[in-house]
């Protein structure tokens, strides 16, 4: 298994920033359209993180015109530009599906305080 | 036809593409094989390298004596493998095959033995179909029927039923070759290749 875990280093981008559920997040992703790559950007709240090392990955939730939208990102894949924390948020549990059924501010979390 | 490689299954992982892409591949070691002895047609009857890889702790005499001729470090190796080609020129005996013998891009198949399962039944071995689990049924993983009564009074050969299942030899084809690593003797290959990790494995160039 070492190799595997060797190549799978290899791979981790360092420059990815510490994340956790109920953060905002605005996230890069690169966007191929046709022949042409735009930068388009993501943000929301982070409702789950799957897996450790290079098989991490981040699902985001927003509420986009009415409509909840949820993107799972790869957090280590080179497509996924740049990773911005908005907000820390205040989340007592690891996967905060309970936001899909609140809307407004019933959906918000609590900020939480970095102490200095 | 060019030659393959012996080598040992690692396990798989995720590697990204330049594009982007994420593309699933199974990790391959191959050190060096040896070139243990040729097959001629004169000789033989076909047109063969006979690979040797690894080091094995114990052999026979009459095994270690075939590898005589070989380099001391290479005289006992683990695994023995021919490989068809079409023909030997520029091979010989106690020649050293490695990695690079692929390249990326290429296709390639990879031969192993498939994870024995043991006695399967005939869902798992056949993908058969499952009966209702409740409602009165007692028909949940059975065959059901294996041919007509009387005539012709016997169930018909290769008729599908429950047995062993895995544990054989597998040759998976036009496998993509993603990426070849000299310094640690890897071979990255799109998709799963057969058997359990440290399983041995024969890669060829697709025909």
């Amino acid at each position: 298994m070492h190799v595997i875990q060797e190549l799978e280093r290899e791979q981790l981008r360092t420059d990815r920033p510490q994340i956790a559920s109920g953060d905002t997040v605005r996230v890069s992703v690169k966007v191929v359209e046709g022949n042409r790559e735009r930068i388009q950007v993501f943000e929301g709240t982070v409702m789950r993180m799957r897996g450790g090392g290079l098989n991490q990955s981040v699902t985001v939730r927003r509420v986009s015109s009415g409509v909840g939208v949820e993107r799972t990102f790869l957090v280590h894949a080179p497509r996924v530009e740049k990773i911005e924390v908005v907000r820390h948020g205040v989340a007592r549990r690891a996967q905060l599906y309970f936001l899909r059924d609140r809307v407004g501010k019933s959906a918000t979390l609590r900020e939480r305080r970095i102490a200095r | 036809m060019p030659a393959g490689l012996i080598g040992r299954k690692l396990g798989m992982t995720r590697i990204f593409g330049d594009d982007g892409s994420v593309v699933p591949v199974s990790v391959i070691e191959a050190a060096p094989n040896t070139v243990a002895r040729l097959r001629s047609l004169e000789q033989d009857g076909y047109v063969a390298l006979q690979l040797a890889g690894g080091t094995a702790k114990r052999l026979t005499k009459p095994v270690a004596g075939q590898f005589k001729h070989l380099e001391r470090n290479r005289q006992h190796p683990a695994a023995v493998r021919e490989v068809r080609v079409d023909s030997t020129d520029g091979y010989e005996p106690g020649q050293q095959l490695d990695v690079s013998l692929f390249e990326a891009g290429e296709l390639v198949d990879v031969t192993g033995m498939s994870k024995g399962k043991g006695f399967a039944g005939v869902i798992e071995r056949h993908n058969f179909h499952r009966g209702p689990k409740t409602h009165g049924s007692d028909h949940h993983r059975a065959p059901g029927s294996v041919g007509a009564g009387t005539t012709p009074g016997r169930v018909f050969k290769n008729t599908r039923m429950a047995g062993h299942l895995g544990h054989e030899q597998v040759t998976v084809k036009k496998l993509t070759v993603v990426r070849v690593d000299s310094e640690r003797n890897l071979i990255l290959v799109r998709g799963a290749v057969p058997g359990a990790r440290n399983g041995l494995l024969l890669i060829q160039k697709a025909r």
